[in-house]
């Protein structure tokens, strides 16, 4: 009895906070993309019309599409690079490993909006990297490197998220029993072979946990594709601000928002067993 | 270490790494202290005259006052949620604990759009309040509390409950256990919790910029400077400043937060 109040009293605040400012506020954003419209009369009156433009409209859907394409290709780069750092911070670095791991992710505390502003200025076609070849002699053929494209996107994203995808393969490697490797070079496996058959399977786990911490927040992204995307780099996240604070039609904004919840959420519910939060804590 | 340890192919991967990770901050520090409105090779010179700029920029300054007053009182109350939810999750077991553990996890995972928008429809539309500091904060709390939940949860594993039966033990009530034992053990951790919210909540800007009011945060009021071409310098000695001191905060919570974990190992 005595224990179940101790778990109350701990449990209470926290969740009645989230309840009333994270699972409420999403209530309502469900029951909002039901309403006609954002103010007056038009706020009261409940229809499917958003749903209907929603499913209609083929340029929505090309973003989300687009969105979840960028993310996906995000999350891969991510992967393929940062493996072979986590394999290296494990396997090869012995007392300075936490250092080493340290440095890679003291970057990805560094304000977000800088980092992305850091490559609008290198890759703009009068930026840093373009002024840089000139100077140093090299002409460009094309009048801009990179920016405004689905690609400048991707770069940007990949260099913002990489410590985070870092940090579960690291982790899921750091889990690894040594043991077993012992074991499959005792019964005849090259090198090559027991990282095959031992370690990339057990370190799997991390890497599917790695794909969902990147893919998940960069779904949502606008910021990176307002600054570096351009016109071809919109994201399904630039339409959801659009519709709140230029078109002021929030209802159909509070649907986006509902799609792309959706989007995110059934990666995780199907992957969830991978998810091991506290495997964004670096150890 | 000899030279042929030095290169090995990981080695250089790393190195090539490091380099790809702070190369475009340290070029936007450089720049920072370039005496010209633009930022192209060749470097001009070098000159202060941006950081001196900086305090004569009042809309600027406010805004950062705004942001470390948001920072300081929204770490505050993640800290003290976020720790509660972590004593309930790692010392006990309770019926909904896996919903609660998801539901307090989510906010860290899920687009910052997304809470931003549903946090706007609740102020807006159903509480009919003013956007204003504080429904930013309140905004930051909720993004919050994972982390300290994650940061603090990861300490209270590292050391066995029977230390709080001890204090119990001997007469100890078991709030007072936890006040006098449990807390102060987890102290480095609550620190680095704390500092790690702040250095979040200082730089919010995906979810803030829909619920800020006419008082703006800093990020909030730099990403409106973007659009001003001639006063990019000024945004990046901004930004030369905040780097540096996130760096320095996020160095020493990382530092706690190890220091802490070394303790542990000491100890068991």
């Amino acid at each position: 009895m005595e224990i179940r109040s101790r778990i109350a009293t701990l449990v209470s605040p926290p969740a009645i906070f989230l309840i009333i400012l994270f699972l409420l506020p999403i209530g309502f954003m469900a029951v909002f993309s039901f309403r006609l419209g954002t103010l007056g009369e038009a706020r009261d009156v409940f229809t499917l019309d958003h749903y209907r433009d929603f499913l209609a409209n083929t340029s929505f859907q090309r973003v989300l599409w687009r969105s979840m394409a960028i993310s996906f290709w995000v999350s891969m780069y991510t992967i393929v690079l940062a493996y072979p750092i986590a394999y290296y911070l494990v396997f090869n670095t012995g007392s300075r490993k936490l250092f080493l791991l340290t440095v890679i992710i003291v970057p990805a505390w560094v304000s977000y909006l800088l980092r992305v502003l850091a490559w609008k200025v290198i890759l703009g076609s009068s930026g840093i990297l373009a002024s840089f070849l000139t100077w140093i002699g090299l002409e460009l053929s094309g009048n801009s490197l990179l920016l405004y494209s689905p690609d400048a996107v991707v770069v940007t994203l990949v260099y913002v998220w990489i410590p985070f995808v870092a940090l579960p393969i690291f982790a899921a490697l750091e889990r690894i029993d040594p043991s077993l490797l012992e074991a499959a070079y005792d019964l005849g496996c090259t090198k090559f072979q027991a990282f095959l058959r031992v370690t990339l399977p057990l370190s799997l786990p991390g890497v599917v946990a790695g794909f969902l911490f990147v893919f998940i927040p960069t779904v949502g992204e606008y910021v990176t594709p307002a600054l570096v995307g351009g016109v071809d780099g919109v994201m399904f996240g630039n339409l959801i601000q659009d519709q709140f604070l230029r078109g002021l039609n929030w209802p159909l904004g509070s649907l986006m928002s509902l799609a792309m919840l959706v989007v995110v959420l059934v990666p995780l519910v199907v992957f969830g067993r991978f998810f091991k939060f506290s495997d964004l804590a670096g150890l | 270490m000899n030279l042929r340890k030095l290169f090995t192919p990981g080695a250089i991967y790393y190195g090539l790494f490091a380099v790809f990770l702070y190369l475009p901050i340290f070029l936007l520090i450089i720049f920072s202290f370039n005496d010209s409105a633009l930022l192209l090779f060749p470097l001009k010179g070098f000159t202060l005259q941006w950081y001196k700029n900086l305090a004569n920029a009042n809309v600027l300054l406010d805004a950062a006052r705004n942001s470390i007053i948001v920072g300081l009182l929204s770490s505050l109350a993640a800290t003290v949620l976020g720790t509660m939810a972590a004593i309930a999750v790692v010392r006990f077991n309770f019926i909904g604990k896996n919903a609660f553990i998801a539901v307090a996890a989510l906010p860290l995972v899920i687009p910052s759009v997304v809470v931003g928008v549903a946090l706007l429809i609740l102020y807006r539309q159903f509480f009919d309040m003013d956007l204003s500091l504080w429904t930013v904060g309140l905004g930051h709390v909720v993004i919050n509390i994972p982390i300290v939940m994650l940061i603090v949860g990861a300490r209270l594993a590292g050391f066995p409950d029977n230390l709080e039966e001890a204090a119990m033990d001997l007469g100890a009530s078991y709030w007072g256990a936890q006040l006098r034992v449990v807390l102060p053990m987890s102290l480095p951790a609550l620190v680095a919790a704390f500092l790690t919210a702040f250095t979040t909540s200082f730089d919010e800007y995906a979810m803030s910029v829909f619920i800020v009011g006419t008082d703006v945060t800093l990020p909030v009021y730099m990403y409106s400077l973007l659009r001003f071409p001639r006063r990019l310098p000024l945004v990046v000695a901004m930004g030369g400043l905040i780097m540096a001191v996130s760096v320095i905060v996020i160095m020493f919570a990382e530092w706690l937060r190890r220091a802490g974990d070394t303790q542990n190992l000491a100890e068991n």
